[in-house]
């Protein structure tokens, strides 16, 4: 989960990733951070993901998306 | 003889009335609601004295926006389209330019627009487009305008930080839409999903084939270039079946595997430009639709938009490009060596009525790009020196192979590494900064000495940069490392970023 908010960081220093649940209601992420996002995560956790998960719901908090990738990490 | 744009909606308005012209997920406007529209608040802004000058566009990405474009050349003056993604530092810089006199803005853009305006005026397209017809007053504008009259100006990265305004009259802008047309062969039943921005001039692909051939052009949201799936049902659910996207749109269904899950049904063209199509994406395309057409499209906003194209009609290997192609009906485009002889290897340079009038408000630059052409000293000339170069194949047609200077194609964007760092530079405490851009990754990384922690750095830049520009990461250094010239070293950070 550190390294994953590590890379959020990277991307919006200002954003409180352990509490924000609407990073992408709120526009807080755009389609550049997503890209970014997807390429980083594949890049650290070799883990890639498939675009069925590219959905919003997976992507509005840290913790979601860090759930998707641990379920992605066990298959 | 046709003089201006607006022509093509005068005829396609009669003969398809009711048909859907430009639509988004709330509004549809058919070529009746256009013309009228555009007429009437056409007839509102004659009566407020404007006549063959700048009208800024602020509006949000709707179909109403194109019918306002439309209503300003209806008035015989040009459009700018301003919109807020821009980052407020760079609309500031184009009011600069401008200095318009009058701004449309909507309910949404209202209270930026009269923020940026200053002394302009600002008017409300819900309360322009229910104005009063002045038949007589339009008629006159159109017994009255020349072709050489500006249509549009679309502001593009310079590398000092100062935005350029391309400016570009009706016949650059016909000469292109007849060519393009042909080239594409468009017709009454292609459905175009509209995907970059207004303010780009890769956007005019679909809004004037559209008046010209009666076709229909769909807005796609914004949002969706997250969510390919999503991306996709929406062409479905469109019945969309024309795409003239940027590279990294199409690559964003490609890289995916969308293409297998849900792929879009009704694609029978597909253009790209923006930036050379990694091939391994394109063949993903090919292969889950091999019946499309695929169309490259090259050319840059100060020659109107597209001047070249190739029509992909072969297989390539991973390590080969997909060529350029040849040039567009009307326009002659040549490669200069650096002695300004004609080469087979060089800078791509063009001439015709494609060539645009130049930089609004700005001779010094104009003069740079826009030159008497070296290969003719008996009469005056005017050739685009695009800073692109390129080479030609075996076959005959022109491969990119680089930009001359630091200019870097990033997100289908043209961006000016020196423009970023002219702006960084300008941050107080900072002494020195480089950014760079790392190929394989299509990445910008920036390196800075002094000035703001780097969290700090990367949220001024997101104020005063477009979105594209702003570096992926920032990294701040005591000090930047030189070359023996004392030159900042960027082989050396670009190859520290590349690790």
């Amino acid at each position: 989960m550190e390294d994953l908010i590590e890379i959020l960081k990277d991307l919006h220093a200002d954003v409180d990733y352990d509490t924000c649940e609407t990073l992408i209601d709120d526009k807080i992420l755009d389609s550049f951070d997503i890209v970014s996002i997807v390429s980083e995560v594949d890049d650290k956790f070799d883990v890639a993901i498939p675009a069925k998960e590219l959905i919003p719901e997976n992507f509005n908090s840290a913790k979601a998306l860090w759930a998707l990738i641990e379920r992605l990490m066990e298959d | 003889m046709m003089r201006s744009v607006v022509e093509y909606l005068d005829i396609t308005a009669k003969k398809y009335p009711t048909k859907v012209c430009y639509r988004d997920e709330k509004t549809a406007l058919t070529f009746e609601d256009v013309y009228n529209q555009s007429r009437l608040a056409g007839s509102f802004l004659l009566g407020e004295g404007l006549c063959r000058e700048a009208v800024a566009v602020y509006m949000s990405k709707t179909p109403s926006e194109l019918a306002a474009f439309i209503a300003v050349l209806q008035a015989g003056c040009f459009y700018v389209p301003i919109d807020d993604e821009m980052p407020s530092k760079r609309i500031e810089l184009i009011f600069d330019n401008l200095k318009p006199r009058a701004v449309i803005c909507d309910e949404e853009t209202r209270e930026n627009a009269s923020k940026f305006a200053g002394s302009a005026k600002v008017y409300s397209w819900d309360e322009i487009k229910n104005s009063a017809i002045n038949e007589e007053a339009l008629t006159q504008v159109q017994k009255t305008r020349i072709d050489t009259d500006l249509a549009y100006i679309m502001y593009t990265s310079g590398s000092t930080g100062i935005p350029k305004g391309v400016a570009v009259c009706h016949r650059s802008l016909i000469d292109y839409i007849e060519s393009f047309c042909d080239v594409m062969k468009f017709d009454e039943e292609t459905i175009f999903g509209s995907q970059t921005p207004f303010y780009f001039d890769a956007s005019l692909k679909d809004i004037y084939p559209t008046l010209k051939c009666g076709c229909e052009t769909v807005i796609v949201p914004h949002s969706l270039f997250m969510f390919p799936i999503k991306l996709t049902e929406f062409l479905n659910e469109y019945k969309i079946n024309t795409l003239c996207w940027v590279v990294s749109a199409l690559t964003m269904i490609s890289a995916f595997g969308v293409l297998d899950e849900n792929p879009p049904k009704y694609l029978k063209i597909v253009g790209f430009g923006g930036e050379v199509f990694p091939i391994k994406q394109y063949k993903r395309w090919k292969k889950a639709l091999p019946d499309v057409r695929y169309i490259n499209l090259y050319g840059p906003t100060e020659t109107t938009g597209v001047s070249m194209y190739y029509e992909v009609d072969r297989d390539f290997e991973k390590d080969e490009a997909i060529p350029l192609g040849k040039a567009f009906e009307n326009v002659d485009i040549f490669l200069l060596d650096e002695d300004n002889k004609l080469s087979t290897e060089g800078e791509i340079c063009m001439r015709g009525t494609a060539v645009t009038m130049g930089y609004y408000n700005d001779f010094g630059r104009t003069s740079e790009a826009f030159v008497q052409n070296p290969l003719n000293d008996k009469y005056p000339e005017i050739i685009y020196r695009t800073g692109d170069l390129a080479r030609i194949n075996e076959r005959g047609e022109m491969v990119f192979v680089s930009r001359k200077d630091f200019q870097i194609k990033h997100m289908g964007h043209r961006v000016e590494l020196g423009e970023i760092e002219a702006d960084v530079n300008s941050i107080e405490g900072v002494s020195a900064s480089c950014a760079v851009y790392l190929k394989k990754k299509d990445r910008i990384e920036l390196y800075y000495e002094g000035g703001p922690e780097e969290g700090d750095l990367t949220n001024m830049l997101k104020e005063r940069l477009p979105r594209y520009m702003v570096p992926t990461k920032v990294n701040k250094m005591d000090k930047l490392p030189l070359t023996p010239n004392g030159k900042l070293d960027r082989k050396g950070l670009t190859a520290l970023s590349e690790k």
